[in-house]
């Protein structure tokens, strides 16, 4: 295991009786992609004003490279921001602001050269050095804002929704970009956003938030196949989220019906959330499934049909490649490994309390 | 901390250098005595003279029509102007634009002595002259406010209307119009603010008998300092308040319902 | 079609313009380039070099000069202290810091009279205190004591609307990239806020320089700007094409002085007057 290179102990921070953060904690290790994924309002930026020094936690502390930075000011950190609306200097050429950070540490003219000739080579921008800002487009500044930020060469790069301004082809072209700068930087990516998808893509760790608290840490793999509750399974991704009962051990009813699980240990008859994943829901002839069910809509989406089916009072949501018609009469199949179990929250509170250990 | 504190004291300084001289006149309007610096007990007496002096409320009164017509006749003419103005072609625009930042950047006195040479030579100095010299220079606050919501409104809106059979002064009333009004109306307040705080222009066109408050006060001056000035000097201080309040509150508004 | 129509609502304006726009300059231009009896002449230009009027002209700028710089020094902290506050009131903090410009310009004189004249409260507190009287009225300083009271407004507005349009995420990503307070105001802040400088600058220096009421009023008739002694053609003296020509000169001077400013504003955006 790579050594932990931030720690966040305890942190507090509420604005008014506005809470945003909660005694979170939360490690990060060196050269990791690490993604704070949330809706809006979640506390994910505020996490990440806090590792650049914008805010100061009301409680707990932010240790770097085992020093405690908490109270130090942002000039005075060695990690870089890249800021969701680039924030570059209106009044500078490109050059001039990525030459920003090295003249302030006073390094040599030609050393200062190299480095923007080099940044602008990374981001794809050679040449770029006397144009001005308003001739870019919103992608052209996001790079440029990455190639300010890199120069100097910090440990740790965060990245407060860089790619949000940008249309969904540019979007994808820039993740891509961003796992090779990763690579070939070698340093750490604490990357905020609240897209699943570019989550799921890019990052080595995704920590999933949500009001304050962290809900999930964990590989996209694990948090897309074993999300811990409702609320995980419900953003990433799109889910069929039922309400069940657990009857006994592998066995769970949903919807007055009694279907085959893998899950154990959640006692007898206890209420549950179950997640099924569209893609895991099999569709069959009428009578083969557990259910029977009417096909109420079809939309073809490119790769894979996504269609919804009316069985016993709920709409299911099922991906396939194969064509049905609405009005269909079909039966519904899920195989035990890809029926998940999960324990239903009594509250809020206590939702976050059992993950936020 | 410490930088929280000496902020503050740098405010209050400021904010003493401006009020301060305010107080005191406010102050003073109240002192039954004549003396600056003595306190005679609280009158109300300057106020009533004030209301009866005939120099005083004659000023006051001419300063008033001469800034309302003003005013009235320059967003007339003004708006007309910007409308326009905005459907020239650039040249002509650029050309429009500069004279009318003429009155704007020159200096008041020149703007003033050149009208008054213009008018000596074809009338008599007066409450025409002093009239039509305000409406000269009001003009361009109100063109430079009522354009840029011009610039702002959406073209093809306008367009629209017409292809959906509107008449072209129904289409400008229902769809232009209330493009256009938040900046006609602050157009129409800073002519008012203008005319009413206007010296160099009207003390050059104006004739022997006619006084606005600007020219009244600055005679009265010359000769010496009555305390009835300084009940007018509160009443027009409340006045610039209340109407800066309503402008505030009208821009907050513009603010709050702009951000939705 | 209809387009060509819209152009004509301007005509009321254009014949405005050409009429008491235009032609008044025409005066003043054929004044001050003719004598008396209609002969063409530079006499009124060129008696700019008369030693008195090279006096004057020289206070002016002086006095204006040092008008500007006060207001200047005094503005910008202010403006960034204004700025930096984000609460919900802050436009009627603004609002109360340009509401002494609406008062009458001339009621702001008088108030600078009694507080400053020799029985006045300035005066009487330095008395009270011991240090005696200092004459304060009809000297230079008082002037340009009234210059900065009246203009003061017109520094403030230009420079904090251009300080409130700087992002905070561009101070945040300089501290961010390692600039101290100091750097970010020299190599963020200064720049960004260069074009509201120089309108406020504009604003301040061209009144300043052509005022001749304040230096009436305060200067007592000792203080002789070159606006003065313009006035004093007109108003008392008697000729017209002297100061006419006088009057060519000044907007010249205040050509001169925009020219001057607009070299060091690259991006030319903040010379709008409003």
């Amino acid at each position: 295991m790579k050594r932990k290179l931030i720690n966040l102990i305890g942190i507090t921070k509420s604005y008014g009786n506005n809470v945003i953060l909660d005694d979170l904690n939360l490690y990060i290790r060196e050269n990791e992609f690490i993604t704070l994924l949330g809706p809006s309002g979640c506390g994910k930026t505020t996490t990440l004003r806090i590792l650049g020094g914008f805010e100061t936690p009301d409680k707990g502390q932010v240790i770097f490279d085992d020093r405690d930075i908490t109270q130090l000011p942002p000039n005075m950190r060695d990690l870089n921001t890249v800021f969701q609306k680039y924030a570059l200097f209106p009044h500078m050429s490109i050059a001039e602001n990525i030459a920003f950070g090295l003249k302030i540490k006073k390094k040599s003219k030609a050393y200062i050269e190299d480095k923007i000739r080099y940044a602008l080579k990374l981001v794809n921008l050679e040449g770029f050095e006397h144009r001005s800002i308003d001739s870019l487009s919103g992608g052209q500044q996001q790079r440029i804002a990455i190639a300010r930020a890199i120069v100097n060469e910090p440990k740790v790069l965060l990245l407060d929704e860089p790619l949000g301004a940008l249309d969904l082809k540019l979007r994808q072209e820039m993740q891509y970009e961003l796992i090779r700068l990763k690579n070939e930087l070698g340093i750490t990516f604490v990357y905020v956003t609240h897209d699943q998808e570019e989550a799921l893509t890019m990052s080595d760790t995704i920590v999933v938030m949500n009001q304050g608290y962290i809900q999930q840490i964990g590989t996209p793999e694990m948090i897309y196949n074993e999300p811990v509750n409702a609320f995980v399974a419900d953003f990433i991704g799109d889910s069929n989220i039922i309400d069940g009962v657990m009857i006994q051990d592998k066995v769970v009813e949903i919807l007055g019906t009694k279907i085959p699980c893998v899950d154990e240990g959640f006692g007898e008859n206890t209420p549950v959330d179950v997640v099924i994943r569209p893609e895991d829901v099999e569709i069959v002839a009428p009578g083969e499934g557990f259910m029977d069910g009417v096909i109420t809509s079809v939309i073809f989406k490119g790769v894979h049909y996504e269609i919804e089916i009316l069985a016993n009072g709920y709409e299911w949501l099922a991906d396939t490649t194969q064509c049905y018609t609405a009005g269909t009469s079909v039966g519904i199949r899920v195989i035990p490994f890809n029926i998940q179990i999960m324990n239903k929250p009594e509250s809020e509170d206590e939702e976050a309390a059992e993950i936020d250990v | 901390m410490v930088k929280k504190w000496s902020e503050r004291i740098y405010l209050g300084v400021i904010f003493l250098f401006l009020y301060l001289p305010i107080l005191v006149l406010i102050g003073l309007s109240f002192n039954n005595s004549r003396s600056r610096v003595v306190w005679g007990g609280f009158t109300l007496k300057w106020y009533a003279s004030c209301f009866t002096d005939e120099t005083i409320t004659g000023a006051f009164f001419t300063t008033l029509q001469i800034t309302l017509a003003a005013a009235v006749i320059s967003t007339l003419i003004g708006t007309l102007a910007a409308i326009g103005i905005s459907a020239m072609k650039r040249k002509n625009r650029s050309i429009m634009l500069g004279a009318t930042n003429i009155p704007l950047l020159n200096a008041d006195i020149v703007t003033g002595i050149s009208l008054m040479l213009l008018f000596v030579k074809f009338m008599n100095l007066g409450f025409v002259t002093v009239l039509i010299a305000h409406i000269t220079f009001d003009i361009p606050y109100v063109i430079l406010n009522v354009l840029p919501k011009l610039n702002q409104a959406n073209r093809s809106t306008y367009e629209a209307a017409l292809d959906l059979g509107a008449s072209p002064a129904y289409a400008f009333y229902k769809v232009t119009w209330p493009e256009i009004k938040p900046g006609v109306f602050s157009g129409f307040l800073m002519a008012v603010t203008m005319s009413l705080d206007d010296f160099s222009i009207t003390f050059f066109t104006k004739g022997a008998g006619v006084n606005t408050l600007s020219t009244m006060l600055y005679t009265e001056l010359r000769k010496g300092i009555r305390p009835e000035l300084y009940a007018l000097s509160t009443i027009l201080f409340l006045f610039a308040f209340l109407l800066l309040l309503v402008m505030n509150r009208r821009s907050d508004k513009q603010m709050t319902a702009g951000s939705f | 079609m209809y387009k060509l129509k819209k152009q004509f609502l301007a005509g009321p304006y254009f014949i405005w313009m050409i009429g008491f726009i235009l032609l008044p300059l025409a005066f003043i231009l054929y004044y001050a380039l003719t004598t008396a009896d209609g002969a063409f002449t530079f006499s009124n230009i060129a008696a700019i070099a008369d030693p008195v009027h090279v006096k004057s002209i020289v206070l002016s700028l002086k006095l204006g000069a040092i008008c500007t710089l006060v207001c200047l020094v005094l503005a910008y902290p202010l403006c960034m202290i204004l700025s930096s506050f984000r609460f919900r009131h802050q436009s009627f903090v603004v609002f109360l810091f340009i509401l002494p410009m609406w008062m009458n310009f001339m009621l702001r004189i008088l108030a600078w009279r009694l507080l400053l004249s020799n029985n006045g409260i300035v005066n009487s507190i330095l008395a009270a205190v011991g240090i005696g009287h200092i004459k304060m009225l009809n000297t230079q300083t008082a002037v340009v004591f009234g210059m900065v009271y009246d203009f003061l407004p017109f520094m403030i507005l230009p420079i904090y609307n251009s300080m409130v349009r700087i992002k905070p995420e561009t101070l945040e990503a300089a501290r961010d990239l390692g600039a101290g307070s100091f750097t970010v105001l020299v190599k963020i802040i200064f720049p960004l806020t260069l074009s509201g400088i120089i309108s406020g600058v504009i604003m301040v220096f061209v009144p300043a320089l052509t005022s001749f009421v304040i230096s009436d009023l305060l200067g007592g008739g000792k203080v002789l700007l070159i606006g003065n002694v313009i006035e004093q053609e007109f108003m008392q003296g008697t000729n017209w094409h002297l100061g006419s020509g006088l009057s060519v000169v000044l907007m010249l001077f205040v050509i001169a002085s925009m020219a001057l400013m607009n070299v060091f504003d690259k991006d030319g955006g903040g010379t709008a007057v409003w």
